[in-house]
């Protein structure tokens, strides 16, 4: 048995100490939010908050997580009543099949917890362990930037170590 | 099965609501013109010949497409299904804008063979044309009928009456639609009798209304087939041979039935899959599984470094598919060029899932197939039952780009369910079972060959493209893996080789020029030796990368600008049109290199020839060193008709340019003649966040009153050009093979180097 907080409630999980988080959250708890992509800890679809931090959840195993403090994207807010980041992501409708967006959202509200106001590296770092297939990374960059506080209506994120953008004359 | 139904939220609610005619009967009465409604699969072409709108010619009765309870409740219907496109929020709006009602009040249901028309596969960019043109011309209609029956009710004349938000209005009294029809009303066939409402007058239709399905999908609504739950579910995983064609030699089957949570192995054949009660506990037992299995034999797999030669080497079916006379120009100059592309993958971000029930004979599957109709005829077919006791229901999965591995997991479903009478079962992939077992885009090789004249123009041009088939979809249960592994096997059915115009190998290998003397010949190779099928643009996006490259190599040699060049080759004002605004929008003429290592590149084409026009300019930066390719801005100017949804037009044309990006720079199916490696993402990299470009801007050009033409496919190859194009600009290199990568690049710069 091991207990836990998830999304503000105590839990108390019976499963094999051995199983990865992903599934207790997704089964045992009928959580939704972090999603299966590869149980390799490649993708990212599965990024949930471990005491406020990101964290690939097909890897963690329940051992390790008594008296942890798990957030996930329910966690944030629903259709409703959608959570800040959820909101910014809503509002550049920045999602084709979705499937990688929870993984997102939780990957920038861990980013925003630890470091409120994330330049466009920042951002871009952050989101580096997470994969999404339809190529909506663009839409996803311009969330970011919004859940970050300074939405903006023109692309132009800045490359690592490229400091300014020196191709940008787009705007 | 109204129990199955009832049981979760996951399920179309067609019964939440009571229809006018059987209400709550799962069996309604459906208007459906017989069984030959399937489509051609990726044949690429609706058909002009049918005299009505869209997929109206294979449903014709309007209440196949729009229903209105006695609650005022209105359904609209489509046979496509929603695979991250946004087509159902599209559809929405169109049967919103006319019928005249508020969006809130229609509830879409999608690809579900109880319930709505056989739209056949939702493939090749046809939704809009097909279902969108369908809705449209039926809500039309629909709304004149009602109106006509109030004018008659009211005994006014029609032209009199107006509706607001589904009540007709301007008589001495108002009636709701539901006040006008009762059972029959709808089931009527559509005649045209609709008249359609100006484009400019449009309030739906044409503006950015948010996707219908992103909320839910960004806050852990249940939305995907993944997350489906039904009572007393289970779950099962797949075994999968090592290599196509091997034996299930040895299987210890009792050390895995006595694993924890172990309910069932089904092993029939060379098939065989793990059933436990909990999820966790089928992933141990597929990994015991596969540890307890001998296998034996198999298929070899060529050397990846001989598949060109070997695919050019190949019998294969050839049609010389395009030719012009010959023109007055004499070739003084001659340019030659072979293009390469490699196998590569859909690789959804989630493995494919389908949860199946089998139950009083009767057989439900809810999967993320892009074809619920076709993909039921070779579940029958598989399990040797009648297609109508099997019962096939669209829920979105991941992101899906064409033919991956959806259909089969279905099937798996299917065939585990039925050990297992009376219990939902859930079949989820591992990573490598789509990595692995997916089938893939074909690798393929273009020549081309082309005479300049002394005024610069193009004399003569001969191309030639080498491909394996671009569909093996369902078909029939030997277009499945599980039917391929069964004891009593069934054969995969010859591929189909799509013809022209559309194509498939070689779809837009003709070129959209006006060029004399040309001659482009398709080179049809069905011995594959990977699997292959579908990938979003089937062989689009190899020869508009080859050709859009060739004719880039061709304004060079001629010393012209590239856009100018191309410009002075197009007849068509539309392509014009996307091809001046993408320049304009970039900034085209007068560009210099802001700093060195960059290069700027363009590329146009219409999809399929016959479809969207899109195109394409790209500025990158190319660092010597490491031979890695920046892309700092992407402009692009899309026409794909009249536009329902601007923001899904952008959105679908922004993530192909990023795919394809990601396709060009990166993928390639990695393989020895022993196995696959390319089994996760380690070994079959993608894009990720650093590489992103800095912008990516998107133009769509409007055509109200046009047709559709669909958006999902004509990024593809224009994208994939214009990087190659640009790096030739940046760097004085031609490389003409995919992909661009790091070390492809840094060998070529070497290459010149010393040369």
């Amino acid at each position: 048995m091991v207990a836990m907080t998830v999304n503000g409630k105590s839990v108390s999980v019976d499963a094999d100490p051995e199983t990865p988080l992903l599934y207790v959250l997704r089964n045992e708890l009928e959580l939704n939010g972090a999603k299966f992509g590869c149980g390799l800890g490649q993708c990212g679809a599965c990024t949930v908050l471990v005491d406020g931090k990101a964290a690939i959840s097909c890897l963690l195993p329940l051992a390790a997580l008594e008296g942890r403090a798990i957030t996930t994207l329910e966690g944030l807010g629903t259709a409703e009543a959608p959570g800040p980041v959820q909101a910014a992501f809503i509002e550049e409708q920045a999602a084709q099949c979705g499937y990688c967006i929870p993984g997102m959202i939780m990957r920038m509200a861990g980013l925003l917890a630890e470091t409120p106001e994330p330049d466009d590296e920042e951002i871009r770092a952050a989101l580096q362990p997470n994969l999404c297939r339809c190529g909506t990374h663009m839409r996803i960059l311009r969330a970011a930037r919004r859940a970050a506080g300074r939405p903006s209506e023109e692309d132009n994120f800045a490359f690592a170590g490229s400091g300014q953008n020196v191709g940008g004359t787009s705007s | 099965m109204t129990h199955h139904r009832s049981s979760s939220p996951l399920i179309p609610p067609i019964t939440r609501r009571g229809f006018v005619a059987g209400a709550g009967s799962l069996t309604l009465s459906f208007a459906l013109s017989g069984r030959a409604a399937a489509q051609s699969e990726e044949s690429g072409v609706v058909d002009q010949t049918a005299e009505l709108p869209g997929s109206l010619s294979k449903a014709p009765f309007l209440d196949s497409w729009i229903r209105i309870a006695a609650d005022g409740a209105i359904t609209v219907f489509t046979g496509k299904a929603e695979l991250g496109q946004g087509i159902r929020t599209a559809l929405h709006q169109i049967a919103a804008e006319m019928l005249g009602v508020d969006p809130q009040r229609i509830e879409l249901l999608t690809a579900d063979t109880d319930a709505t028309p056989n739209e056949g596969y939702t493939a090749a960019s046809h939704s809009m044309e097909e279902s969108g043109s369908a809705i449209m011309n039926a809500a039309a209609e629909v709304r004149a009928i009602l109106v006509q029956r109030a004018a008659e009710r009211l005994g006014v004349d029609a032209e009199t009456l107006r509706v607001e938000d589904g009540v007709v209005i301007g008589g001495p009294e108002d009636l709701a639609y539901n006040m006008l029809v009762d059972g029959e009303t709808l089931h009527v066939r559509y005649e045209g009798r609709g008249r359609k409402p100006d484009p400019a007058t449009y309030k739906i239709m044409g503006t950015p209304f948010p996707r219908t399905d992103i909320p839910a999908k960004l806050t852990g609504a249940p939305a995907y087939v993944q997350d489906l739950r039904l009572p007393g579910m289970v779950h099962a995983r797949v075994i999968r041979p090592p290599v196509s064609g091997a034996r299930l030699a040895e299987f210890d089957q009792a050390a895995v039935e006595a694993m924890p949570g172990v309910m069932a192995v089904v092993r029939n054949g060379n098939y065989l899959a793990v059933v436990a009660s909990g999820e966790y506990q089928a992933v141990e037992a597929k990994r015991a599984a596969e540890g307890a299995a001998r296998w034996t034999g198999g298929i070899a797999l060529p050397e990846r470094s001989e598949i060109y030669d070997r695919l050019q080497a190949s019998a294969a079916e050839e049609t010389v598919i395009h030719e012009t006379d010959a023109g007055s120009g004499f070739p003084v100059k001659r340019l030659k060029a072979r293009y390469t592309r490699p196998f590569q993958m859909h690789s959804s971000i989630g493995p494919s899932c389908a949860v199946g029930l089998f139950e009083d004979g009767r057989l439900t599957v809810w999967t993320h197939t892009q074809g619920v109709y076709p993909d039921r005829k070779a579940i029958a077919e598989l399990l040797s039952m009648e297609e109508n006791a099997v019962r096939l229901i669209h829920m979105p999965g991941a992101g899906c780009y064409g033919h991956n591995g959806a259909d089969d997991a279905a099937a798996d479903a299917a065939l585990i369910a039925t050990a297992l009478p009376g219990r939902p079962v859930r079949v989820q992939w591992m990573r490598e079972d789509e990595h692995l077992w997916e089938p893939y885009g074909s690798a393929m090789v273009v020549e081309a060959s082309a005479g300049l004249a002394a005024d610069g123009t193009i004399a003569d041009w001969t191309y030639d493209v080498w491909s394996y088939p671009h569909s093996t979809r369902p078909g029939g249960a030997g277009n499945l893996i599980a039917g391929n592994l069964v004891a009593d096997p069934f054969r995969l059915a010859p591929p189909t080789n799509i013809p022209q115009p559309a194509g498939g190998g070689d779809r837009n290998a003709v070129p959209p020029y006006d060029i004399p003397g040309a001659r482009v010949t398709k080179h049809f190779v069905t011995d594959m030796t990977l699997r292959v099928s579908a990938l979003r643009g089937l062989g689009a996006f190899m020869n508009v990368f080859s050709l859009e490259s060739f004719v880039d190599e061709l304004a060079e040699a001629a010393g012209a600008d590239p856009v100018a060049f191309r410009l002075a080759m197009l007849d068509d004002p539309r392509a014009g049109d996307v091809v001046t605004a993408a320049a304009t929008d970039f900034g085209w003429d007068g560009w210099t290199a802001p700093a060195p290592g960059f290069g700027r590149g363009f590329a146009y084409a219409r999809y399929k020839n016959l479809a969207a026009y899109c195109a394409v300019a790209i500025e990158l930066q190319v660092t010597p060193e490491t031979g890695a390719i920046r892309i700092h801005r992407a402009v692009s100017s899309v026409d794909s008709g009249q536009i329902v949804n601007p923001n899904g037009v952008r959105n679908q044309i922004e993530g192909g340019i990023v795919q394809s990006a990601s396709w060009t720079l990166f993928e390639e199916v990695l393989y020895s003649p022993d196995r696959i490696e390319s089994r996760d993402w380690s070994a079959y990299p993608i894009l990720r966040f650093d590489a992103v470009p800095a912008s990516v801007r998107v133009r769509p050009i409007d055509r109200p009153g046009e047709p559709f033409l669909g958006t999902g496919e004509c990024a593809q190859g224009p994208t994939a050009a214009a990087i190659a194009n640009a790096v030739r600009d940046a760097t004085g290199v031609r490389i003409r093979d995919l992909p661009y990568s790091p070390k492809r690049l840094q060998t070529a710069l070497r290459e010149t180097e010393f040369s």
